[in-house]
């Protein structure tokens, strides 16, 4: 074993990739871009609801008095009320409410996790990725009771033209409304909630790799920071779905 | 390899970790947390219709300013980075707007034409 070893140093010449285009490394920036091309998806499905939306009449009338119908959107308050533990209360958006704080809380510590790593305190990135991974897997788990509660359906369903009730939804027909609505539902939330598990299986390969130091080698936790960055945008992306479907 | 000299700090790998710098972040979370309460305000007590979804969508665009220039740290970053992430999206809203506008009208005619 020799006592000096020689380390492989990386090439700093402008056209040997040493060069930092907008002061930004090559993946944050590749990051930034696949984030923007995740906007247009995004867009697209928000732009489909918003014609789809246009399409179907407004319920018009007083929230006491509204009732399923395929005739008219329904109104988001009457549909998101349950909560689990709370059969037959009428609590609504509480949940929804819940999991939007839940997200916004993972965020934070997304950040705290980042700052830890600029200050190469390998404990704490380890403390802060656990805790965003445990609010991203929180918010998962919530989101499946969602969609459970959402397919089951309530106590009272819709009268069918023939006699029977139909009680939740598919992508055939639901007792909340307009069959396009729960379609939505299913794609808009579901493409979402793929996001935040993706982001949770990165997240889980960050600590992994931060508990085995590679970032302390490294000199650097900038592989966090992308992963943080990709986290906020899953984020971001739900402030934008709840606002559409939840609240307008 | 790209050189990561402005983040790797030779002292700080002998052991001395400095303090956290958290106020700005919680600061942040308390103005996500309030503009949140906001919007549940109006969604229970305003009445539906084109004023409230122009107040969610105001509140919304709030928001999702302090994630990205905060928590994602764009605010931060060189102008040149920040204006290519932000005219593409705003190419992006305008395609939005014209479509969902376009698409209705277009929409419209055609189903009163087969009515």
């Amino acid at each position: 074993m020799s006592t000096t070893t020689t380390l492989e140093q990386p090439k700093t010449g402008t056209w040997d990739g040493g060069n930092e285009p907008m002061k930004a490394s090559y993946g944050k920036l590749m990051m930034w871009f696949f984030l923007l091309s995740d906007t247009f998806t995004f867009a697209a499905f928000l732009t489909t609801y918003g014609l789809i939306r246009h399409r179907h009449n407004p319920y018009i009338g007083t929230a006491e008095d509204f009732t399923f119908s395929t005739a008219y959107w329904p109104i988001p308050e009457k549909v998101f009320n349950a909560f689990p533990g709370f059969h037959g209360v009428d609590l609504p958006l509480a949940f929804v409410a819940l999991m939007t704080m839940i997200l916004i809380l993972s965020s934070v510590t997304m950040v705290l996790a980042v700052e830890a790593g600029h200050r190469m305190d390998k404990q704490d990135v380890q403390k802060w990725l656990l805790w965003t991974i445990l609010f991203g897997s929180t918010f998962v788990a919530c989101q499946a009771w969602e969609w459970a509660h959402f397919i089951t359906g309530s106590d009272v369903g819709m009268l069918m033209p023939d006699g029977t009730r139909f009680f939740g939804a598919n992508l055939a027909q639901n007792e909340y409304g307009p069959v396009l609505f729960a379609d939505l539902f299913f794609f808009i939330t579901g493409f979402h909630g793929t996001h935040v598990f993706s982001g949770i299986v990165l997240l889980i390969i960050m600590f992994v790799n931060t508990v085995n130091g590679t970032y302390q080698r490294r000199g650097h936790y900038e592989m966090v920071e992308k992963v943080g960055l990709y986290w906020h945008f899953v984020d971001l992306v739900w402030v934008f779905v709840f606002t559409f479907f939840y609240l307008v | 390899m790209a050189s990561h000299s402005h983040h790797a700090h030779d002292e700080q790998l002998n052991g001395e970790i400095p303090k956290p710098q958290t106020k700005g972040i919680w600061r942040v979370f308390v103005i996500l947390c309030v503009l949140t309460a906001i919007e549940f305000a109006f969604a229970f007590f305003m009445e539906p219709g084109t004023a409230r979804n122009v107040i969610f969508i105001v509140l919304t665009i709030f928001k999702a300013f302090f994630i990205v220039a905060e928590f994602m740290h764009l605010k931060h970053e060189t102008k040149s980075l920040i204006w290519s992430v932000l005219i593409p999206t705003a190419l992006l809203v305008w395609l939005i707007i014209a479509l969902v506008t376009e698409g209705s009208y277009y929409g419209e005619s055609v189903f009163s034409y087969f009515k």
